[in-house]
């Protein structure tokens, strides 16, 4: 968005060059400290390995760590997802990279079935430390089978844990986590942040720098109303604040960070003082990440602080259009969220 | 697993023995072979040790899963149960064949490969009866037992053979000279994940063995009905491949000391079929004989029970005796009944291990229960 932009250019004039790392670089860099960290970790995917990755998110990697610990594999989601998972459970940390998680469609069974349930069903005898990352949700003009987020299809399951990273910090010290999580982890990144760049301060820079799983983080502090965002989507909700600010609404932003397990707690502390919600996401609305947000407040201690129901911005309701004027109107702008806000308010 | 012993007398007879200084040495048929020119070897040597043992595996697992069908007609089992009973040479076969650090996955026809891969029959049909002591403490059931080096215990078809291809490949990263066996049915064999793995088990020369447990029918459906071709040996395409006789544990042996080879020669993968039958159908809710008739499961039971047929080769060579092989029976029995005792006196788990191990190695959490007012709390 424009406005983005303006901030990011005033951002980036006021701190010094190289402390600004874009996602992908944050990526990168998770990836290949843990490479390097533990030797039973290791990166396959279609196109990770001599292609620098499809979106090069691995680049440089096989050049430093070979053949051996990046691997390219045929398009054989299933397969080689299956083959990731049999890795973890014989003693290895696999990350799985699904070139975008569309195509984890295809693997699903793999990630639910055989990674999520199987410490459960062997009651604890059998770990499965995987983490299955790719890009997920809309991109820029690539219609409707490209274009799906899969956040809530993953937070549904039991066994599994689901991070969302926003900025670059969040990708590194998330991803880094999950690495070291022994659990499956899904990690769903965003193709459109890969390329931004966000300050990483100087303990974000450290190769033990992790982020744990489980835990949002207020972006923006605000008394007004709690606006409850993940991805890229944060972004957004930091632009509607900045314009609401100016119209002295001043909005808490809160960035989730991982979707399952879902810092409620967090959530419920800033509807306690706000007394209003809103949440912010690029997915469908029905049986998303929002309607469990809703369903969580109202289950809570939170509920009786409200002062309006908790409302949705969402995806629209249909698959993702090509058009770029239709796409633009399929998911969540600024406006809509600045909309929702003063709807809330009632102003 | 070898432990030689004295040479006993033997008749030497037209077809196929010949004695050895440790045992007995029988001649068996060529296996097909497919892109492979040089096959199992024709003679295997079967020392007494051995020949009770691999008696004493096959027995026990005969008598196991005869124990389960009685105990889930008395509906003390529950849910599902498939069925092992006519295929035990391929289990006590292949475990003959391989070693203990090696690594096996299978499907849900799993309780076989629990036992022959370490679990107590105890702990087998106490998992079975859903009770605490059972190997996966009930939270798992007939299809989802675990070991070391043992993976299950699959419910979805064709999906453990991706997962086998994986534990190959860790065993390839590691360097470790192990390999992985890899079982499924001639009902997978057409699962597109299957046609994945052997490509990239192939092209990364993965130190696996494919085996497809052919009993001629998934579920109740025949292999003519199921496959355009009912040469699963075959179906790896680039992968050589052997067609084996699963009733005779003793070619089973070879064959898969013949595979073992060569994965670990670093010849890549290789599919072995195991020409197999099952006595009970698809699992206890299938009687088993609608799509296959009496007449064709008593002719396998009278004349290719993997059984009978070790036992009778053993007694036409002297090399046991049938007390001997009577005692084994008792005790065997013993046993089992000793195992089904627990497995139905011991209690069910307790209702605080309802959310525990849904993660490993992780902090307690909360989980909801069935209303917001109930929070349940989950170990690892």
């Amino acid at each position: 968005s424009p406005l983005f932009h303006k901030f990011l250019k005033e951002a980036l004039n006021k701190v010094p060059k190289d402390k600004c790392v874009t996602v992908r670089d944050a990526l990168n860099q998770a990836m290949d400290e843990e490479l390097e960290r533990d030797e039973r970790v290791f990166l396959l995917g279609e196109e990770v390995a001599q292609y620098d990755g499809a979106y090069k998110v691995s680049r440089g990697l096989w050049k430093k760590y070979g053949d051996k610990r990046i691997i390219d594999t045929p398009i054989s989601e299933m397969g080689f997802a299956g083959i990731a998972v049999g890795a973890a459970m014989a003693g290895l940390r696999p990350i799985c990279e699904f070139m975008t998680f569309n195509f984890s469609m295809q693997a699903i069974d793999q990630v639910i079935n055989s990674a999520a349930k199987t410490c459960y069903m062997s009651a604890g005898l059998q770990a499965v430390p995987i983490v299955f990352r790719g890009p997920n949700g809309a991109s820029a003009g690539v219609a409707a089978q490209h274009s799906q987020c899969f956040a809530a299809w993953y937070a549904h399951c039991p066994g599994l844990k689901v991070v969302s990273p926003w900025n670059s910090e969040d990708a590194k010290g998330l991803l880094k986590s999950s690495i070291r999580d022994d659990n499956p982890v899904v990690f769903l990144e965003n193709e459109l942040l890969y390329g931004v760049p966000f300050e990483m301060s100087e303990e974000a820079q450290s190769k033990d720098f992790t982020i744990p799983i489980g835990k949002a983080k207020v972006e923006r502090a605000g008394s007004h109303i709690t606006l409850v965002s993940h991805s890229r989507y944060v972004g957004h909700c930091l632009d509607a604040a900045a314009v609401l600010a100016k119209e002295g609404i001043e909005c808490e932003v809160i960035n989730l960070r991982t979707i399952r397990p879902m810092d409620v707690e967090s959530i419920e502390a800033s509807v306690m003082k706000t007394n209003h919600l809103v949440t912010v996401e690029g997915g469908w609305p029905q049986f998303g990440v929002g309607a469990e947000i809703c369903a969580r407040i109202m289950e809570g201690s939170a509920f009786n602080y409200l002062d309006s129901p908790v409302t949705r911005v969402t995806g629209v309701d249909i698959p993702m259009p090509y058009a770029k004027i239709l796409e633009d109107h399929s998911l969540p702008q600024i406006k809509d969220i600045i909309f929702s806000v003063k709807k809330t308010l009632n102003v | 697993i070898f432990s030689p012993s004295l040479l006993l007398t033997s008749i030497f007879s037209l077809t196929d023995v010949v004695s050895v200084q440790s045992g007995c040495r029988f001649f068996h048929q060529k296996c097909d072979l497919h892109r492979l020119e040089e096959g199992p070897p024709l003679k295997a040597e079967l020392t007494r040790d051995q020949g009770l043992q691999y008696y004493r595996t096959m027995q026990t697992v005969r008598r196991m899963e005869l124990k389960a069908d009685q105990l889930y007609k008395q509906k003390i089992i529950r849910g599902f149960c498939h069925l092992y009973d006519g295929q035990e040479a391929c289990a006590a076969g292949i475990e003959a064949s391989i070693n203990p650090t090696d690594h096996l996955i299978t499907a849900y026809r799993a309780h076989g490969y629990t036992y022959t891969r370490g679990v107590s029959i105890k702990e087998i049909l106490a998992e079975l009866t859903g009770r605490k002591g059972g190997v996966a403490k009930g939270k798992g059931g007939s299809m989802h037992m675990y070991a070391p080096h043992f993976y299950g215990g699959n419910g979805i078809v064709g999906a453990q053979v991706p997962l086998g291809a994986g534990i190959a490949l860790a065993c390839q990263y590691q360097g470790n000279n192990q390999l992985c066996v890899t079982l499924y049915g001639d009902g997978a064999a057409n699962q597109g994940q299957l046609f994945e793995s052997f490509n990239m088990a192939a092209l990364w020369k993965l130190p696996c063995i494919f085996i497809c447990e052919n009993n001629k029918y998934g579920m109740g459906t025949s292999v003519e009905r199921a496959s355009a071709s009912i040469d699963y040996y075959k179906r790896g395409d680039f992968i050589p491949g052997i067609r084996v006789d699963g009733m005779d544990v003793l070619c089973v042996r070879e064959a898969t000391k013949f595979a073992a080879d060569h994965c670990r020669s670093g010849k890549g993968p290789i599919v072995m079929e195991l020409q197999t039958y099952r006595y009970h159908g698809h699992s206890m809710s299938d009687p088993g004989v609608s799509y296959r008739t009496r007449e064709e499961i008593q002719e396998v039971r009278t004349k290719s029970d993997p059984i009978s047929m070790l036992k009778e080769r053993m007694l036409s060579n002297n090399m046991a005796s049938v007390e001997e092989f009577k005692e084994i029976d008792v005790d065997i029995r013993k046993q089992v009944e000793e195992a089904a005792q627990f497995a139905t006196s011991d209690p069910e788990p307790p209702l605080e291990d309802l959310c525990n191990h849904i993660f490993y190695n992780n902090p307690p959490l909360e989980v909801r229960g069935t209303n917001p007012w109930s929070k349940l709390k989950s170990v690892s």
